[in-house]
C-alpha cells in the first residue's frame, strides 16, 4: 500500500489574527506555524493504513522553502517521505495548487493507492483541492470521511451526518479527504523529530498554471461586537451570582 | 443576462434551512444581474418543493430525473450540473455551504475547470463578481473577485438571513435527464448507519459547559458533567484538552469540531483561541470560568467569573442545589 498525505504550511493563529498593513496577508512576525487538524489525521490516517497493510507513506507539500518544517514534522509523525513543491512565498490558488500536486503525483514513481487530503485547508478553506486533485487523475474521491477501512482493492470510506453516517465503498486509488476526529495523531517524540530533520527531502519545481481569475482585493478582521465580560465575582463567592444570571438568561 | 442557478437540498420534504439562505444571496446576486433565478433538484420531493422555491424567487425550477440516481452521487450530481450549465450558460452557480454543497460544486468546478469562492457571504456583481468570503471558519474576511463563467459561489452556513421574496410567486418547472456515465455513479451512499449516542448533540443543546486544558485531566470532567445535568445540557471541550485524551472528538467545539448555539456556553479553563471561537460564536451568551482575567474569553463573552474552576463550578452546582 502506497499512501500520500497533502498538507499544507499555515500560521499557527492565538487569540488574534493580525494582519499586515497592506491588508494582503497574515502578518506572521510573531506566529508559529502548523497544519490543519484534518491534515495532521490525514498523516496519521496514511500512517496507521502503513502499519496494518505494508508500504510506505508519503507526506507532501506544496509551499515555501520553510515548508519543509512541516515535512519533517510528518516524517517525526511517520512518514516515510517527504515532498517539497517549492512554490515560494506567494499564495496559490486551489486551481493551481491542485495541478501541481496532480504533476507532481503523476512525476513520482510511486503507484499510490490512497491519496489523503484534508476536507478543507485552516487558512483559506476552499473546499475544493482534492476533488480538484481527483478530477485531474480521473480517480474517484470522498469528502468529509471520518472512517476508513481498506480491504484489498477498496476503501470502505464513512462520512457523519445527523443521526449517523453515509457509508462509501469506493476501489482504489483513491482521494479521501478527510475531518478531524478520524483518528488520534500520535505526537511525535524529540527523538524522531531530530532523526526526521536528517532525511532527505525530495524537491520538485511546479509549474503554475493560474486559469480564470479569483483574486484577492484585500483581508479583514472582522470586528468582534462586545467589550470585556460583566465580571460576576471571584473564586466559588461569585456563585449566587452565577445563578442569578442562569435565571435571567432563562436555562433555571 | 441569462441566469443564476442555486443548487438547493431538502431535509424531511423541507427546504434545508441553509438552503433558504443560500437562494437568498442567490436571489440577490439575481436581482443585481436582472437575471431570472432557477434551481435544481435531485430528490425525489412532493410537490411543495415548487411552492417553497416559488417563494424565495425561483422562476425556473429544474427537477432532476433519472433511473440510476436513486441515491446522493456527488459526481453524477456535478455531472448534472455541467450539463445544465452547458445548456443555460448561468451566471453563477450558487450552492449552500454546506457538506453536500461543498462536496458537489468542489466537483463541478473541477469539471467545468472555473473558480469556486467558499463560504461567501456577499457578492457584488460587477466586472466579474465581488465576493466577501470567510476564512478560518469567519475569523478573517476575504474581499476577492472572481471571474469564470459561471462563478461558483457556495453560501456561509447562518450567515445571510433567509428572506422570502417580496414578489415571489410563479414558477415553470422543468424536467432535466442527465447522461451519466458510469464513472459518474462510481461514488455514491451504499448504505446508511444509524449512530447508538445517546443524549443531546451537543450541536441542539440548549446548554453547553466547555472544559478546556485548564481541567487538567480527565477525572475533572465529572464536575463539569454534574453541572450540565442540572441544566440539562451537556459537556463540550476545547481541541486541547481532546488533544491530552481526556475527551472523545465528538466533544469538541470549534472550527475543527462542532458548532454550538445554546442559550448559555459556560467555557471552563479555555483560552479563547479564534479558533474555539468560531466553534460557540452562536451562543447567546458566554459565561467564562478563568482564573486568568486577562485570558482572550474575557473579551468574547458576556460573563465572567475568575477563579479556579475546581472551585468554582462545584460551588454553582451546590448554589443550585441550594437555590
Ligand atoms: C487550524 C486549527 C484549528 C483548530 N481547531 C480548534 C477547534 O476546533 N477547537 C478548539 O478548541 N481549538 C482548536 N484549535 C486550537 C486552538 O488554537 C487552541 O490551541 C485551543 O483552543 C486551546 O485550548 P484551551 O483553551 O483549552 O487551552 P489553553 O489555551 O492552554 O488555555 C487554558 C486556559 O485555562 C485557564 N486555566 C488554567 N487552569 C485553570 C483553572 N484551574 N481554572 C480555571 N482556568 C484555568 C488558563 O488561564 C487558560 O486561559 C485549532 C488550531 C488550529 C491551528
Ligand atoms: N499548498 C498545499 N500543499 C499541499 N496540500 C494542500 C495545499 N493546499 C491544500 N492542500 C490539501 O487540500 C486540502 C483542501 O484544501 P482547500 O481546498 O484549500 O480547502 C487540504 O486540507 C490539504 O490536504
Amino acid at each position: 500500500m502506497e499512501a500520500l498525505a497533502c498538507i499544507k504550511r499555515v500560521p499557527d493563529t492565538g487569540a488574534k489574527i493580525p494582519l499586515t498593513d497592506d491588508q494582503q496577508s497574515i502578518d506572521t512576525t510573531t506566529l508559529g506555524f502548523t497544519v490543519s487538524p484534518h491534515e495532521e489525521c490525514a498523516v496519521e490516517e496514511a500512517v496507521q493504513q502503513v502499519e496494518t497493510h505494508g508500504g510506505s507513506t508519503t507526506a507532501l507539500t506544496l509551499g515555501p522553502e520553510e515548508a519543509s518544517e512541516q515535512l519533517y514534522t510528518a516524517i517525526a509523525r511517520g512518514a516515510d517521505e517527504g515532498v517539497l513543491l517549492e512554490a515560494g512565498d506567494e499564495e496559490w490558488r486551489p486551481t493551481a495548487t491542485a495541478r501541481a500536486i496532480a504533476d507532481a503525483i503523476e512525476e513520482l514513481e510511486r503507484k499510490f493507492d490512497l491519496l489523503l487530503f484534508g476536507n478543507e485547508s485552516a487558512d483559506t478553506e476552499n473546499y475544493q483541492v482534492g476533488p480538484r486533485v481527483a478530477n485531474e487523475l480521473d480517480v474517484p474521491c470522498v469528502t468529509g470521511i471520518k472512517d476508513l477501512e481498506v480491504t484489498d482493492g477498496s476503501a470502505v470510506a464513512k462520512r457523519e451526518v445527523t443521526g449517523g453516517s453515509e457509508v462509501y465503498e469506493v476501489p482504489l486509488p483513491a482521494v479521501v479527504a478527510v475531518k478531524e476526529g478520524i483518528n488520534s495523531p500520535r505526537y511525535p517524540s524529540m527523538r524522531s523529530r531530530m532523526r526526521a530533520k536528517r532525511q532527505e527531502l525530495t524537491r520538485m519545481d511546479p509549474e503554475r498554471v493560474d486559469g480564470p481569475t479569483f483574486e484577492r482585493i484585500r483581508l479583514e478582521a472582522p470586528e468582534t461586537d462586545e467589550g470585556a465580560a460583566e465580571v460576576l465575582g471571584e473564586g466559588p463567592e461569585a456563585a449566587p451570582a452565577v445563578v442569578d444570571v442562569l435565571e435571567d438568561i432563562g436555562v433555571l | 443576462m441569462t441566469m443564476v442557478l442555486a443548487l438547493v437540498e431538502h431535509e424531511e420534504g423541507r427546504l434545508a434551512e441553509t438552503s433558504q439562505q443560500a437562494l437568498t444571496l442567490a436571489r440577490d446576486l439575481a436581482d443585481q444581474e436582472d437575471a431570472p433565478l432557477a434551481a435544481v433538484v435531485f430528490e425525489d420531493d412532493d410537490e411543495q418543493v415548487g411552492f417553497e422555491l416559488a417563494s424565495y424567487g425561483v422562476t425556473e425550477l429544474y427537477r432532476v430525473e433519472h433511473d440510476r440516481l436513486d441515491r446522493y452521487a456527488p459526481d453524477a450530481r456535478a455531472a448534472t450540473v455541467h450539463q445544465l450549465v452547458d445548456e443555460h450558460d448561468p451566471e453563477a452557480v450558487v450552492a449552500p455551504g454546506s457538506d453536500r454543497g461543498h462536496d458537489v460544486l468542489g466537483r463541478a468546478a473541477a469539471r467545468l475547470g472555473v473558480p469556486m469562492a467558499a463560504n461567501c457571504v456577499e457578492v457584488t456583481a460587477g466586472d466579474g463578481y465581488e465576493v466577501t468570503r470567510h476564512r478560518w471558519g469567519g475569523s478573517l474576511l476575504e474581499h476577492a473577485r472572481i471571474d469564470g463563467s459561471p462563478a461558483l459561489l457556495s453560501v456561509a452556513q447562518h450567515e445571510v438571513a433567509a428572506e422570502e421574496a417580496e414578489d415571489g410567486g410563479s414558477l415553470t418547472e422543468h424536467s432535466f435527464t442527465p447522461t451519466l456515465a458510469d464513472s459518474d455513479l462510481l461514488v455514491g451512499i451504499d448504505r446508511i448507519e444509524e449512530s447508538d449516542e445517546e443524549g443531546v448533540p451537543l450541536e441542539e443543546a440548549r446548554v453547553v459547559v466547555g472544559g478546556g486544558r485548564g481541567v487538567g485531566g480527565p477525572e475533572d470532567y465529572d464536575k463539569l458533567e454534574e453541572l450540565a445535568d442540572l441544566l440539562g445540557g451537556t459537556v463540550g471541550a476545547s481541541r486541547a484538552a481532546v488533544n491530552e485524551g481526556w475527551r472523545p472528538h465528538d466533544d469538541q467545539v470549534g472550527l475543527t469540531g462542532a458548532k454550538i448555539s445554546p442559550d448559555v456556553y459556560i467555557a471552563c479553563g479555555i483560552s479563547g483561541a479564534v479558533q474555539h471561537m468560531v466553534g460557540c460564536k452562536g451562543a447567546k451568551n458566554i459565561l467564562a470560568i478563568n482564573t486568568d482575567p486577562e485570558a482572550a474569553i474575557m473579551e468574547n463573552g458576556e460573563y465572567a467569573v475568575v477563579g479556579d474552576l475546581h472551585e468554582v463550578v462545584p460551588a454553582i452546582t451546590e448554589a443550585i442545589r441550594e437555590g
